[in-house]
C-alpha cells in the first residue's frame, strides 16, 4: 500500500520533465555530438586525442574545477551568516534587502563590469582598488552573482525549521554553539548542499564572468568550447569538451547524491513562529551587520549604475532616459523601452510557468522514484545547467528543423531555453522541502481516506509552497537576464531589455553608453517589481510552507 | 496535459484539513488557481508568439494546439491568415550577426516594391552566425545571409552554400573588394580596423600620438594601449592580421614580444576594451585602443552636443590598418531564389548602401552611395590598407592564434 501511494503520482509527474528534456535537450545534444564526431564518415579519434593530450586543455579543466570550488566556498562564507539573520529575525525592510541581494542575478556581465569599474576602478569612488582583470575579480563577481542563490534557498528552508528542537537542546543544557553545530546545521544540510551544488555548477560553466572580468588569460571549459565552436569551427573538439563537461557534472552529482544520506526529518513550522524581532545588543549587531553587508556588496554597485545613468556633465539629468524613447538612427532594430519591458516580462512569465511545472514535477519524480533508476534521475535533471550554450544552440539548429518541431526561428524557443536553465533551480529548491516532510503526515492522510493525488495536493504541495516561490523567483530572474537565446530569435518585435543594452553598447558614442546604463537601471527596476508580485501571488494567511 | 491534471483536482471536496490543522482546502484551491493562471499566461504567450513567427506556419501549430484552452487564442491565431488571403505577402528571411542594423524606412522601400516582408534573424557574433548557417546548409534558416567577413571568407566558400548572383550594382563596386570570383558572395560594406586615440589625453600630456605600428613599442607609449584578444574578437583578429601583414610571418611574433614588454593590455572583446579601458569612453586609463576608423564619426553622431572635432582620432598610416570587408549571398536551398536575388540587389543598391554608415558605422561598398556629412567629416579610409589573402588567413588562422596565445597569455 505504501509503495503504491508514493510511486504512482511520481511516475505520472515524471512524464512531463522527461518528455521536455528529451525533446529540447537530449535530442539536440545527440544531434550535434553525432554530427561532430561522424560528419567525416568515420569517428575522428584525432580530436579526442588532441583534447586528452593537450597540456593547455588539462590546465583549463583544472582551472575550471578549482575556481568553481573556491567561488562556491567564498559564496557560502558570505551568504550563510546573512541567511542566519534573514531566517531568524524579523526586521524592517527585510523583503527589500532580500530583493536587493537577488537583483545582481539579472545584470549582464558587461554592465556588472562597468559597475565594479565605477566603484573600484582608476577613477572610481573608492579609489583604485585594482579592478583590473584578475582572478580576484572572478571570485568577487561569482560571489556577487551567486550570493542570492545560497541566501534564498537556505533561508527558505531555514524559516521552516521550528524553534522546538533548538529549545529542547537548550533545555537539555546545550550552548548556542553546540545547538548551531549539532542541531541547526545538520537540519540545514540538504538545503546548503543543494545551494552549493547549484553555485558550483554555475561557476563551473561560467562564461561571461571569465571572459569579461577575468580577462583573456583565464579560460574555463565553457569559454574554450565557445572559442573552438564559434571562432575556429573545430566542432569535434568542442563536442569532446562538451561531453567532458557533462561527464564531470554527472560524476559530481553522483557524489552529491551519495553524500545525501538519510536525512533528518522534522515537522515543518510556520514562518511567524521561527522568526523573531532582534533583542539585545548582540542580535541587533548581527542584523545591522547583515544589512550593512548587503548594502555595501549589492546595493553600491547597482547604485553606481543608476548614478551613471543620471549623471550628465557634472549634473543630474534625465536626458538618457528621455532619449530612450527616441529612435535617433531610425533603425528597424530600435527597441522602445516599454516594448522591451513587455517582451522581457512576457518571456519571464512563460519561463516561470514552464519552469515551475517541469521543475516541480522533476522534484516529485526524483523524490518518489525508487531503485536503480532513481539514482540516475537526479544527475540527469542537472545536466542542462552545465551544458555549453553554444553546443546546445548548434544542436537545436540541426535537429529542431522539421515539422512538427520546426522551432529554430520561433520565439517559443526562448522560454524553452530559459526553462532548461531555470527548472533545475526550481527542482533544487523544492527537493529538500519535499524530503523534509515526514512520511507519517502522508500516511495519516492516506489512512483518513485520501487518494494518492489528494495526499500530494493537500500535504506535499502546501509544504513546498515556499520552496516553489524561491524557484519561481529564480526562474523569473534567469529569464530576465538571459541574453543568448533571446538574441537568436531577436527579431525587432521580440527584443528584450538585455538585447537593448547590448545594442546600445555595440557602437561608440557617449549617448549610447548613457542609454545602456539607463536601460540597465530599468532592468533592475523591472526585476524588483517582478519579485514583489511573485511574493504577493503566494497565498497570504498561509504563512510559509 | 498539465492543465488536465490540475483541472481534475480542483473539485476535490474538503477532506484533508486534518494533520495538525495545518492545511486548508481554500488555500490549496487558491494555489491551483494561480497555477492555472500561470499556465494560461504561458499559453497566451506561446500563441501570441507563434502567430506571426514562422516562415512555415505548420511548425508552430502543433505546439499551440496542446495548450489552446482558451477560445480567444484560437481565433486570434487564425485572423492573420484571413486578412492576408487576397494577396499573400511573401516572407523572406535575412540571416545576419548581432551588429547588423538598417533603417525602418529603407527596408520598407524593398517591402513595398516587392509586396514582401523581410524577417531578420540575428544569430550571434560574426563567427557564430556563419557557423550556424554552415551547420544548417541542408535545411537553411534563411534565404539571404549578410555578414561574412574576409577573415571567414574561405570557410564560407568551402561550405559551398551560396548561389552565384551577378548583381547589376556590382559595376559600382571597387574591384579590390570583390574577393569571390564566382560571385556567390558579394561585397556589401567595409571598414578599417585601426588604432584610435584619446585626443584630450594626448593634449594634456603634451604628447604626439603614435604614427605607425612600430611606434607602439617605444618607451613613451608604454602602458597606453588596450587591444582585444584575436581568439575571441574580430577587431582583435584584424589587428593581429595587420601586424602579420606589416612584419611578415617571420617577424610578427618579435613585434608582439616587445609590445608585451611595453605593457599592452588585452581584453576579450571590443566592448570591454572600448567601454571598460579606453580613457576617452570609460573610466579606464588607456588612451590607445584598437577600434574602427569610423569610430570617431560615431562619437560625434552619438554625442550630446555635436562637437566640431571628434574626441577620438585614428592612426592609419604605414599599413597599420586592416581592411575588413563584409559579404552577402543567397543561401542554397532557398525556395524563393528570385525574391532573394532581388533582396541581394537591394542590399547593394544606393538606397540601402547610403543607409549603412549611420546604422553600422562602416563604409558602403557601392561607390554611388552618398556618405552622410558626419562620415565625410569624421570617418576615415586608409589609402594603404594592410592585406592578406583570404586563403592564407584560412589556412594559417589556427597556427597564428595558437602562437599568439602562447606568447601573450
Amino acid at each position: 500500500m505504501k509503495k503504491r501511494f508514493t510511486i504512482s503520482p511520481a511516475v505520472l509527474a515524471g512524464v512531463i520533465p522527461l518528455v521536455f528534456l528529451s525533446l529540447f535537450y537530449f535530442y539536440p545534444l545527440a544531434g550535434i555530438l553525432f554530427k561532430s564526431f561522424f560528419s567525416q564518415g568515420d569517428f575522428s579519434l584525432s580530436s579526442s586525442g588532441y583534447v586528452v593530450q593537450s597540456k593547455r586543455m588539462a590546465s583549463i579543466v583544472w582551472f575550471t574545477l578549482w575556481q568553481a570550488g573556491v567561488s562556491t566556498l567564498l559564496t557560502l562564507v558570505i551568504a550563510l551568516p546573512c541567511a542566519y539573520v534573514m531566517a531568524n529575525f524579523n526586521f524592517r525592510w527585510k523583503k527589500l534587502f532580500m530583493t536587493l541581494a537577488t537583483i545582481p542575478f539579472v545584470l549582464p556581465t558587461i554592465v556588472v563590469a562597468a559597475a565594479f569599474q565605477a566603484l573600484a576602478g582608476e577613477k572610481g569612488l573608492l579609489g583604485n582598488m585594482a579592478a583590473e582583470q584578475s582572478l580576484a575579480m572572478i571570485f568577487v563577481a561569482h560571489m556577487f552573482y551567486n550570493f542570492s542563490v545560497v541566501l534564498r534557498i537556505v533561508v527558505g528552508f531555514w524559516s521552516a525549521i521550528g524553534p522546538q528542537m533548538r529549545e529542547a537542546g537548550a533545555m537539555l543544557g546545550a550552548t548556542p554553539v553546540q545547538i548551531l553545530f549539532r542541531i541547526t546545521l545538520p537540519l540545514l544540510k540538504p538545503a546548503i548542499f543543494a545551494a552549493s551544488f547549484l553555485v558550483f555548477i554555475f561557476c563551473f560553466s561560467s562564461f561571461g564572468v571569465i571572459l569579461i572580468l577575468g580577462g583573456p588569460e583565464f579560460s574555463t571549459i565553457e569559454v574554450e568550447i565557445y572559442r573552438q565552436a564559434a571562432h575556429l569551427f573545430n566542432l569535434p573538439v568542442a563536442a569532446m569538451l562538451s561531453l567532458l563537461q557533462i561527464v564531470i557534472t554527472f560524476a559530481m552529482m553522483w557524489v552529491y547524491t551519495a553524500l545525501q544520506k538519510r536525512l533528518v526529518q522534522f515537522s515543518p513550522d510556520t514562518e511567524a513562529v521561527s522568526a523573531k524581532t532582534p533583542s539585545g545588543v548582540m542580535e541587533k549587531c548581527m542584523v545591522g551587520g547583515c544589512v550593512g553587508f548587503i548594502t555595501c556588496f549589492c546595493l553600491c554597485p547597482m547604485l553606481s549604475l543608476v548614478i551613471k545613468s543620471l549623471w550628465v556633465e557634472g549634473g543630474i539629468s534625465l536626458i538618457f532616459y528621455k532619449s530612450l524613447f527616441y529612435n535617433v538612427s531610425g533603425s528597424i532594430f530600435y527597441v522602445p523601452p516599454v516594448r522591451a519591458m513587455g517582451n522581457s516580462l512576457m518571456f519571464a512569465m512563460a519561463t516561470l510557468g514552464m519552469a515551475l511545472v517541469v521543475g516541480g514535477c522533476a522534484a516529485v519524480v526524483t523524490h518518489g522514484a525508487k531503485g536503480r533508476f532513481a539514482g540516475f534521475l537526479d544527475p540527469l535533471f542537472m545536466l542542462p545547467l552545465s551544458t555549453s550554450a553554444v553546443t546546445l544552440g548548434f544542436g537545436m539548429i540541426i535537429t529542431l528543423d522539421a515539422p512538427p518541431l520546426n522551432l529554430r526561428t520561433s520565439p517559443f524557443l526562448v522560454p524553452v531555453v530559459h526553462t532548461l536553465v531555470a527548472f533545475p533551480f526550481v527542482m533544487r529548491s523544492v527537493l529538500p522541502a519535499l524530503r523534509s516532510i515526514p512520511n507519517s503526515l502522508r500516511e495519516a492522510a492516506t489512512m483518513l481516506g485520501a487518494s494518492p493525488g489528494k495526499v500530494w495536493f493537500h500535504v506535499d504541495l502546501p509544504i513546498i509552497g515556499r520552496a516553489l516561490t524561491v524557484g519561481a523567483v529564480f526562474a523569473f530572474t534567469i529569464s530576465l537576464g538571459e541574453f543568448g537565446a533571446t538574441l537568436f530569435t531577436a527579431r525587432p518585435e521580440y527584443a528584450t531589455i538585455p538585447v537593448a543594452i547590448y545594442r546600445f553598447l555595440g557602437q561608440p558614442g557617449a549617448t549610447n553608453y548613457g542609454q545602456a546604463m539607463a536601460v540597465s537601471s530599468l532592468l533592475m527596476l523591472v526585476t524588483a517589481a517582478g519579485f514583489m508580485v511573485i511574493e504577493k501571488v503566494r497565498p497570504q494567511g498561509h504563512e510559509g510552507f | 496535459m498539465n492543465y488536465i491534471i490540475l483541472k481534475s483536482i480542483e473539485p476535490v471536496p474538503a477532506c484533508a484539513g486534518m494533520v495538525n490543522g495545518f492545511f486548508f482546502v481554500k488555500e490549496i484551491k487558491m494555489k491551483i488557481h494561480y497555477g492555472l493562471l500561470l499556465l494560461l499566461l504561458s499559453a497566451f504567450v506561446m500563441c501570441g508568439c507563434s502567430r506571426d513567427s514562422e516562415k512555415e506556419k505548420v511548425a508552430s501549430t502543433p505546439v499551440v494546439s496542446d495548450t489552446t484552452v482558451v477560445s480567444d487564442t484560437a481565433t486570434e491565431s487564425e485572423t492573420p491568415v484571413a486578412v492576408t488571403a487576397p494577396e499573400p505577402v511573401q516572407e523572406i528571411t535575412l540571416m545576419t550577426h548581432d551588429s547588423f542594423s538598417v533603417s525602418a524606412d529603407v527596408i520598407s522601400l524593398f517591402e513595398k516594391a516587392h509586396n514582401a516582408k523581410v524577417i531578420f534573424l540575428k544569430a550571434g557574433d560574426a563567427g557564430e552566425a556563419l557557423n550556424k548557417a554552415i551547420l544548417s546548409r541542408n535545411n537553411p534558416l534563411a534565404d539571404v545571409f549578410y555578414g561574412v567577413d574576409n577573415t571567414f571568407l574561405s570557410r564560407a566558400l568551402a561550405a559551398d552554400m551560396f548561389i552565384p548572383h551577378l548583381s547589376e550594382h556590382l559595376s559600382d563596386v571597387d574591384d579590390s573588394l570583390k574577393l569571390d570570383p564566382s560571385h556567390g558572395l558579394l561585397p556589401v560594406d567595409f571598414g578599417d580596423v585601426c588604432l584610435n586615440y584619446d585626443r584630450k589625453w594626448f593634449e594634456t600630456h603634451e604628447m604626439v600620438p603614435p604614427a605607425m605600428l612600430e611606434d607602439l613599442i617605444k618607451p613613451q607609449y608604454k602602458g597606453l594601449l588596450v587591444i582585444e584578444n584575436p581568439a575571441t574578437s574580430s577587431p582583435g583578429l584584424a589587428f593581429l592580421l595587420a601586424t602579420i601583414s606589416r612584419f611578415g610571418e617571420a617577424g610578427y611574433l618579435d613585434f608582439w614580444k616587445q609590445l608585451k614588454a611595453n605593457d599592452v593590455l588585452i581584453t576579450s572583446g571590443w566592448k570591454e576594451a572600448y567601454w571598460g579601458k579606453f580613457s576617452a569612453a570609460s573610466d579606464g586609463d588607456r588612451p590607445l585602443v584598437v577600434s574602427y576608423a569610423s569610430s570617431p564619426a560615431a562619437e560625434v553622431f552619438y554625442a550630446k552636443e555635436k562637437p566640431a572635432q571628434s574626441p577620438t582620432g585614428v592612426i592609419l598610416g604605414h599599413g597599420s590598418a586592416f581592411r575588413q570587408i563584409e559579404f552577402a549571398g543567397i543561401l542554397k536551398g532557398t525556395d524563393q531564389e528570385i525574391l532573394a536575388g532581388k533582396l541581394l540587389d537591394f542590399l547593394l543598391s544606393p538606397d540601402f548602401q547610403a543607409d549603412i554608415p549611420l546604422q553600422m558605422f562602416v563604409f558602403p561598398a557601392n561607390k554611388k552611395a552618398v556618405l552622410p556629412e558626419v562620415f565625410q567629416k569624421h570617418a576615415r579610409i586608409t589609402p594603404e590598407p594592410a592585406t592578406l589573402s583570404a586563403n592564407l588567413i584560412q589556412s594559417h588562422r589556427d597556427l597564428w592564434l595558437s602562437q599568439w596565445t602562447e606568447l601573450m597569455l
